[in-house]
């Protein structure tokens, strides 16, 4: 299993050199500009020289290894010193710089990260709870009136897109009602019982519109895993043995259903990271998604390679922790 | 594990807000005022970004010398008076200005301001590798200097009519040197907390910033009026979209003031009626126009598409053809569909101050089917059977193009077929504005090459003097590959009577003779119909109906006068 684990890692160095190299390309292929956004009050000479004090005169090989000395050796290096108090070298380095705000592109993200993790973190937690028991129950009283109104729940969960929920709830609980806060409050500091109300009535639409989507997805997958489970002859034993229903559900079955839903999730948690951007965006959380927007509509070419590159980085190693809890979960299929 | 982190994290925040210091009494009665930008903030320093979200987030924090107020005069600000001739502040020669500092300034930390502070921002700005954006308020200037602690003197390399260039309006702050000592030149993006928390002499100080997110104020402790500001703080939040920015205004009431607010008009009355907040506008200098193609955007020319050199437009050259498709358009109709209050009907590219605005065009305010259609048939266009007019087998078909906006297409979708209704075929095109906008040369699709035959975009100019903003249609300013698609002419009008009167222009200095001079450049680019004016747009904000102090500027900072906000009672 280790060998195993390590020879995946090793693999992964080369497969995201590759990736860092098409997004960089692809990115700088794109027709955007940074001086797009200014007022055309500003002239057409003074934007040259914008463009050319963001280092866009250096042809593009320079600029990708710039960038991937940066952000390969650079910025980790800042992290360790940051981490350890060591200082290695004289301190001095070249950052990434985001364009837009021209500080570093990693201080902004881990100023944004709390957020994704929180807010779309918990829609994640929410989307897990909702859906399995959703999943359990419908596939043990399959065609039942309650797993007709599962299989409604998850089709309109999934079908309608969350810009629309996000709107209809705005509309509904902000609007209407006036019971929830429209727009996230990011300086909003917990530290007494009425901060954390406020938080987490904050937080309610967002992680819920989100939770509601990942839930009609996941309690699919669990619907479907649970009923193979259930015709296998392990069950039937089980049932023979004289076991309750109750544990032959919920020790039997669950678990051993649990095995493609949970790599599902692990496949799914980049996601988290990528937060849900169109969430964000409409409830102004700023989180990672936002971030990522704001970068693309002001042609901020050095955050939206960091982060794209960053959302490669998680697809690949959780691809890698999927595989490995594969085989945690399931003892036939460890790769040793 | 991480929500300790959190909560240590912000607790420092807080103690850090907490050591700007407790405010008077009678300044920040007034609690929190909520301000929301649909456009984030990104930094907190004008020289770096010229964004207009940016020259205003830090215009609550940094104060230029004089500005504008919401008529578009100048007024005195950290300074005692305008200096004019009269005055004796600008010399004969129109060669130099000096100002003079209202004595007793202090910055927010409480160090005194001085001239040297104006000759470190003018050094800064100037530098050629720090990529200031803002350097185009500084063209043509030699030097500056400090006369003595209080006393600025400019000088310009050529005679300068009007010298307001330098430290005037939002977006030529003074920022204070001894902040910004370290980061001249190249080194001016690496100071990122002199960026994000510039030192000013404005009615607020920077308590927390969240770039692209949000900007929370405090009172600055050492603000020159005793009893202002009278809100104690300000957040300034960013992100998402105008209508929901709306929304929280005038529906939700989350936020008290919400800038441009690009929202179809019936939208916007729907959410005033309910009562909280409601609609300001005011109006500057933005045009919404058509630039037409004086050049041939055939592609088969190839490289010369769009160029002096591929020849003349095989029919827009012509006065009477553009003549016939601006009587065609019922501008009315164009404000009542797109932008309300946002939006009045213009004949003139040059439609502000209200000196410089001129009447020989008004013709065009009420629109002309019938004679439009008599223009074009005494022009020799025929109406040929589908439908479209043609002459020497040339047909009066169109390519117009603008950038992705609902409310332009919408504006499109309307001149398509008002222009049908006089044999004018148009096919529309609309270009993301990042790309459009953007200067990419290796982009077909920007609005400086103009492979097209009409687009429409709005410009305007800062401050209230359109000379730079005239020369833009001077013969040297054609777009094209000699020099790399810079340049503002994007009709590619070309006309030495039009460039003479600029030049004539640039050495008057009476204010009247200046606006004769300006009215006669306008009209001349009307009569040649390079330029199709179509609205007079104006600056909207949404603002809840409980503030009180605030008067709409198009001219300067929309938060020019944040100081003297207040909340009903």
């Amino acid at each position: 299993m280790l060998t195993y684990t390590i020879r995946r890692l090793a693999f992964a160095v080369p497969t995201l050199l590759v990736i860092s190299f098409l997004i960089f390309g692809i990115l700088d292929l794109a027709p955007s500009d940074p001086t797009a956004q200014l007022p055309l009050t500003i002239p057409p000479e003074v934007r040259e020289k914008i463009r050319l004090s963001l280092g866009l005169g250096d042809p593009f090989i320079v600029r990708y290894f710039k960038w991937l000395v940066q952000f390969m050796v650079n910025e980790p290096l800042n992290i360790l010193e940051q981490w350890t108090g060591w200082t290695i070298g004289d301190g001095e380095r070249l950052r990434v710089l985001s364009w837009q705000t021209r500080s570093p592109v990693v201080d902004l993200i881990v100023q944004r990260m709390p957020q994704t993790l929180w807010v779309v973190g918990m829609s994640y937690v929410v989307g897990i709870v909702i859906a399995i028991p959703i999943g359990v129950i419908s596939a043990y009283r399959q065609y039942s009136w309650f797993d007709q109104f599962g299989t409604l729940f998850s089709m309109v969960g999934f079908s309608i897109p969350t810009f629309f929920t996000g709107l209809l709830f705005i509309v509904i609980f902000s609007v209407t009602l006036g019971w929830l806060p429209s727009i996230y409050d990011t300086t909003l500091v917990v530290e007494d019982w009425d901060s954390f109300v406020a938080q987490v009535k904050q937080m309610i639409m967002p992680t819920m519109v989100l939770g509601l989507y990942n839930a009609s997805q996941l309690s699919r997958f669990m619907r479907a895993s649970v009923l193979d489970n259930l015709n296998q002859d392990y069950v039937r034993t089980a049932r023979a043995k004289g076991m309750t229903e109750k544990v032959v559900l919920l020790i039997h079955v669950l678990r051993n259903s649990m095995i493609p839903v949970v790599t599902v999730i692990a496949l799914n948690l980049p996601q988290v990271f990528g937060g849900a951007i169109i969430t964000e965006q409409i409830f102004r959380v700023n989180g990672l998604g936002q971030l990522l927007i704001g970068a693309i509509e002001g042609g901020d070419i050095p955050t939206v390679q960091t982060l794209t590159f960053i959302f490669a980085v998680l697809i690949v190693v959780f691809n890698l922790i999927a595989d490995v809890l594969y085989g945690i979960l399931d003892p036939r299929i460890r790769y040793d | 594990m991480r929500l300790r982190n959190l909560l240590s994290a912000t607790a420092a925040a807080a103690a850090l807000g907490a050591l700007a210091g407790p405010a008077l009494a009678e300044r920040g009665a007034d609690g929190q005022v909520n301000i929301i930008y649909w456009q984030a903030v990104s930094i907190l320093n004008p020289y770096l970004s010229g964004g207009t979200k940016d020259v205003e987030g830090a215009s609550l924090v940094l104060e230029p010398l004089a500005r504008y107020d919401e008529t578009g005069t100048m007024v005195p600000w950290l300074v005692e008076e305008i200096p004019t001739v009269e005055n004796g502040g600008v010399s004969e020669d129109l060669m130099s200005i000096t100002w003079k500092l209202k004595p007793g300034l202090k910055w927010s930390d409480g160090s005194d301001v001085t001239a040297a502070d104006a000759v470190f921002t003018a050094d800064y700005c100037m530098d050629e590798t720090g990529g200031c954006q803002q350097v185009a308020n500084y063209a043509d200037v030699a030097s500056v200097e400090a006369v003595d602690d209080l006393t600025i003197k400019i000088t310009f390399t050529v005679p300068k009519p009007v010298p307001y260039g330098p430290f005037v309006g939002a977006q030529s702050p003074i920022l204070q040197a001894a902040q910004f000592a370290d980061c001249k030149g190249a080194k001016a993006p690496e100071c990122t907390d002199a960026n994000f928390g510039p030192i000013g002499t404005g009615p607020y100080v920077v308590a927390e910033f969240k770039p692209n997110d949000v900007v929370v104020y405090e009172a600055n402790p050492h603000y020159r009026e005793a009893d202002k500001p009278a809100f104690g703080s300000v957040l300034l939040k960013g992100g998402g979209d105008a209508v929901s920015a709306a929304r929280s205004v005038m529906e939700t009431g989350e936020f008290d003031y919400a800038w441009n607010m690009q929202v179809e008009p019936e939208i916007l009355a729907q959410m005033e009626a309910r009562g909280i907040g409601k609609v300001i506008s005011a109006y500057g200098t933005s045009v919404e126009r058509f630039e037409v193609n004086m050049t041939n955007p055939d592609p088969d020319l190839g490289d010369l598409r769009s160029t002096v050199e591929g020849g003349p437009h095989p029919f827009l050259t012509d006065p009477k053809v553009t003549r016939a498709l601006s009587m065609a358009i019922d501008r009315e109709i164009l404000v009542e569909a797109g932008y309300g209050a946002a939006g009045q009907v213009t004949c003139n590219v040059l439609p502000a101050p209200d000196l410089f605005n001129s009447t020989a065009n008004d013709w065009c305010k009420t629109p002309d089917v019938d004679g439009a259609n008599a223009l074009l048939d005494e022009a020799g266009w025929v109406v040929g059977s589908d439908g479209v007019r043609e002459k020497d087998g040339v047909k009066l078909s169109l390519l117009y193009q603008t950038s992705t906006n609902s409310v332009r297409q919408g504006t499109q979708a309307l001149i398509k077929q008002m222009w049908q209704e006089i044999g004018v075929e148009t096919e529309l095109r609309n270009i993301s504005g990042s790309v459009f906008f953007g200067g990419d040369p290796s982009s077909p699709d920007t609005f400086q090459k103009l492979y097209a035959d009409v687009e429409m975009f709005t410009n305007n100019f800062d401050g209230t003097d359109p000379e730079k903003y005239m020369a833009n249609w001077r013969c040297s300013e054609i777009p094209s590959p000699k020099n790399n698609w810079l340049g503002g002419n994007n009709p590619r009008f070309c006309s030495e009577e039009y460039d003479a009167l600029v030049q004539t222009l640039a050495g008057t200095a009476k204010i009247e003779e200046r606006a004769e001079i300006a009215k006669q450049l306008n009209d001349m680019l009307m009569e040649s119909g390079a330029i199709i004016p179509l609205i007079h747009r104006g600056r909207v904000a949404a603002m809840a109906n409980t503030i009180e102090g605030h008067a709409m500027n198009p001219w300067d900072s929309e938060l020019w006068d944040i100081a003297s906000w207040s909340r009903a009672k």
